[in-house]
């Protein structure tokens, strides 16, 4: 589905990636080692070189907004630019963020709370409600379980689990071994600006 | 001229001097240390003007396109350089300058000429006595609107950075992502123009008035030209921010939608 070839920024790569429908990809390797960069220039949100197809269509013949809403980056530390969560929503289906609300623990009546008032698990949820809500065909989660208390961590790898049933392609960065274990079904690492298959 | 128009002479400015001595036996006494500054500073202005007053006076005896349109360059190139002179972060590779500077010899160009041909109306239209004062006072005012501008919106980018990114993420374009920040700054550079508009006359009496009521100029003249310069102002910092601003916006960004701001360095000299 997603086929990275060659990918290459400053310190990285060059990197090649076939990521399929319904595959959960851990991203491991040691701080520093560019895990978020590569994210990143998959998005294409950083200067980048590389040949990336998804459905064997190329990025080149996308603009950038659509690549990215169909490739989906979701930082570590989630951006507002609103005082209320609601219009972080603005366009999505209602039913479908009500429901992935509930997914992860948190009733409807999150969207009228403040943004400022939101604690750090609350962000990440919600950051990750709203890129699910987007539907895209590739999901980039960087430490997306990072804030999370176990039942919400629980909560929120039972979410992912689901979205790659659904056939989204995920990688998430990770430093817990055991939750790449858990939860991906594949195991990268990312050492030195190379990308390696962790053999099960 | 209507009224009486007294001439200065030097034993007029020397007697003005002597409130000079006064604060530098002041900064001396009270050990401010500021004496040799002011001394500087007031040199700087009476050579400064002087030179400029024999530049003006030779140009205006010219009445020549090329001269007065060399004078305006110079005019508008040290403008473009006063804005980017004290920002605290700036565009790379001179595109601060760069901007700058376009964006009020466009500015400038087009209001200066539009006044010179619909409402001043001198013969013949590019004559320096009215082109170069016009001008001056476009530039003077449209420099700290570009500038506020043109920093409001770097530090805005740069501050708001998560947030930006977070909408890009998701597939939303630049001018959706930098819209707000882009008003903002235009914001910043319009206000001081919208408020000396709505002071003008109540809390303060501008000076090109009151210099020409002061020359003789019979005040509800002066009054006239104040007003009308006043609106070229408005127009010319209205233009010229908005191009900096949107011009800065997209340098911070790229054609793949991306915020750039490895474009921006800290500029404190």
């Amino acid at each position: 589905m997603l086929c990275v070839r060659q990918l290459k920024r400053l310190s990285l790569g060059p990197i090649d990636l076939d990521l399929q429908a319904g595959d959960i990809a851990a991203l491991t390797g040691p701080s520093g080692a560019g895990k978020s960069l590569l994210l990143r220039a998959i998005a294409d949100l950083d200067p980048n070189d590389g040949k990336l197809t998804l459905h064997n269509q190329a990025r080149t013949d996308m603009d950038a907004p659509a690549w990215r809403k169909r490739v989906m980056y979701v930082p570590a530390h989630a951006g507002w630019w609103a005082d209320t969560v609601e219009p972080h929503f603005e366009g999505l289906s209602r039913s479908t963020v009500k429901d992935t609300l509930h997914q992860v623990g948190l009733e409807s009546t999150a969207l009228g709370w403040q943004v400022q008032n939101l604690s750090t698990g609350e962000r990440q949820r919600l950051a990750l409600v709203r890129a699910v809500a987007h539907k895209p065909d590739v999901l980039l989660l960087d430490e997306p379980t990072s804030g999370l208390d176990p039942d919400n961590v629980a909560r929120a790898e039972k979410l992912i689990t689901a979205c790659a049933a659904d056939g989204l392609g995920i990688v998430f960065v990770t430093h817990d071994l055991d939750q790449a274990e858990r939860l991906g079904n594949r195991h990268l690492n990312l050492t030195d600006g190379r990308l390696a298959e962790v053999s099960a | 001229m209507t009224g009486v128009y007294l001439q200065l002479g030097y034993i007029d400015l020397a007697i003005a001097s002597v409130l000079l001595l006064l604060a530098g036996g002041l900064s001396v006494a009270m050990n401010l240390g500021l004496e040799k500054s002011l001394g500087i500073a007031a040199l700087r202005t009476a050579v400064q003007l002087t030179i400029i007053g024999m530049v003006l006076k030779i140009l205006f005896a010219l009445v020549s396109p090329w001269w007065t349109g060399l004078a305006a360059l110079v005019m508008v190139m040290l403008a473009g350089y006063e804005v980017t002179a004290r920002q605290t972060l700036k565009l790379k590779g001179g595109w601060g300058y760069s901007i700058a500077t376009t964006s009020m010899i466009v500015a400038g160009g087009i209001v200066t000429i539009l006044a010179l041909t619909t409402a001043v109306r001198p013969e013949p239209w590019y004559d320096p006595r009215f082109a170069l004062p016009l001008l001056g006072m476009m530039l003077g005012n449209t420099l700290t609107g570009v500038s506020v501008g043109m920093e409001r919106l770097n530090a805005t980018l740069k501050r708001e950075k998560i947030a930006i990114e977070a909408r890009l993420a998701l597939g939303h374009t630049r001018r959706d992502a930098f819209r707000p920040y882009v008003r903002e700054a235009m914001r910043a550079g319009l206000m001081p123009i919208i408020n000396a508009m709505s002071a003008a006359g109540i809390i303060s009496l501008p000076g090109m008035m009151t210099g020409q009521i002061l020359a003789g100029v019979d005040p509800t003249e002066a009054v006239k030209y104040q007003i009308l310069i006043m609106f070229l102002i408005a127009g010319t910092t209205s233009i010229g921010a908005l191009m900096a601003v949107l011009a800065t916006a997209r340098r911070l960004s790229d054609e793949r939608d991306r915020l750039r701001l490895d474009r921006l360095k800290d500029g404190a000299r």
